[in-house]
């Protein structure tokens, strides 16, 4: 499964590394950030390329679990 | 429109209402709200500068932070960062601000030129999206100033208790010389920016990210944020009787090349002017030394000639321009050719 760890990069960087990892389209990628800018944008970014997004809090990081619809 | 949206251009509407109460109630034309044009004064209110017309330490800029502060602190987002390349971050606010006294006006002020008729904003705004443009093209290939990490409580706060201080000595007549510009009263413009920091911080407001997200994401929700402020500033203009269209090309390749600067380090930056004094609010403080980057960029600019005045655009102001799209854009190759190398070994 492909991970992104974009901890502390501030936007658009997560998102740029969300966008590559998702494209070649895997089934599930996870994404890990650690603030709340973040990950909303992932998460909108996931879901407007139709992946079903479950994120839990870690600590001060927010894990990100990227599942194609 | 989703919530995120609605909030976004929410925040458009709430700051461009507040940037024509500003104008109405003493701030200068078209100067509701001008981050760069703000950070300036306050430059000067410090005699960091010596253009004594410009020298009032401008109380909208500490409230947006401080509302910023509040809300993050409120909603737990408040979070102590930095270590991602401040001394790059310095310099790239250093240039932003320096590209912004060319055109004179941020972003933000260069949709409230727009709004109030100016055509000069026209040729910024083509610049603006062409800088943002060569950004994101860097970005896509992998730019990035770095990750940040958590940082002791203290290296929060103190931005935005500086911002207090500062705030009562502007109130209290002891920096700055208040009388000689053109300005809002103290409360009015500290409550408005607080409540624009507010709403700014929750939906994460950015001119920059605006036209940035767009082209790498195609998201539009921040551009429609955005767009709802010029549609707020165009109708209240022209209710108000205060829209003029005027256009002329005298200049227009250095607006375009002064805010393709402004564009392209905001790009690298990861947010405009108004988004790094939000930022800061919250805690981040390589937006805060960014913000001091502007500051001292202002002094600069205004001590060797660099910033224009409203009939002209000077020599040095030109070179400036021309030295910091090439700085930017070696800076862009540098990185990425580093991180390619990095990658590969």
């Amino acid at each position: 499964m492909i991970e992104v760890d974009a901890r502390g990069l501030s936007c658009p960087i997560p998102v740029v590394k969300t966008k590559k990892a998702l494209s070649s389209k895997p089934d599930e990628a996870t994404v890990t950030v650690d603030n709340i800018a973040a990950l909303e944008n992932v998460t909108r970014y996931a879901q407007a390329m139709k992946y079903e997004v479950q994120s839990r809090a870690d600590g001060e990081d927010f894990i990100l679990h990227l599942t194609k619809k | 429109m989703d919530k995120t949206t609605r909030l976004t251009v929410l925040t458009g509407i709430t700051i461009g209402i507040s940037a024509l109460l500003l104008v109405a109630f003493g701030n200068p034309t078209n100067m509701g709200f001008c981050i760069a044009c703000f950070l300036r004064d306050i430059s000067g209110s410090l005699y960091l500068h010596r253009a004594s017309s410009l020298q009032y330490a401008r109380p909208e800029i500490f409230g947006l932070v401080l509302g910023s502060f509040i809300i993050s602190s409120f909603k737990k987002e408040f979070k102590a960062t930095s270590g991602s390349s401040g001394v790059i971050r310095f310099f790239l606010g250093f240039l932003m601000m320096s590209g912004a006294l060319v055109f004179l006006g941020c972003p933000l002020r260069m949709v409230l030129r727009l709004g109030g008729g100016d055509g000069k904003a026209i040729f910024a705004l083509v610049g603006f999206t062409l800088g943002i443009a060569f950004g994101c093209y860097f970005l896509n290939q992998g730019f990035t100033l770095g990750r940040s990490y958590t940082q002791k409580k203290e290296n929060g706060t103190i931005f935005p208790i500086i911002c207090i201080l500062l705030a009562f000595l502007c109130f209290f007549g002891l920096i700055g010389i208040a009388e000689e510009e053109a300005h809002a009263p103290f409360f009015l413009s500290l409550l408005l920016a607080v409540g624009c920091g507010m709403i700014a911080q929750r939906s994460r407001f950015c001119m920059v990210g605006g036209i940035r997200d767009y082209i790498l994401f195609r998201d539009n929700h921040l551009f429609l944020g955005s767009f709802s402020l010029f549609v707020v500033v165009l109708i209240g203009n022209i209710i108000l009787g205060n829209f003029h269209f005027s256009i002329s090309l005298s200049n227009s390749i250095w607006f375009i090349l002064s805010m393709a600067l402004v564009g392209l380090s905001g790009a690298l930056l990861g947010g405009c002017p108004l988004r790094q004094l939000i930022l800061a609010g919250e805690g981040n403080g390589d937006s805060a030394i960014t913000v001091l980057g502007m500051i001292v960029g202002a002094a600069i600019s205004h001590n060797f000639g660099m910033a224009s005045s409203p009939t002209t655009v000077t020599a040095s102001g030109k070179i400036e321009v021309i030295v910091g799209l090439i700085f930017c854009t070696l800076l862009a190759i540098i990185v990425i050719y580093k991180q390619k190398k990095e990658l590969k070994v």
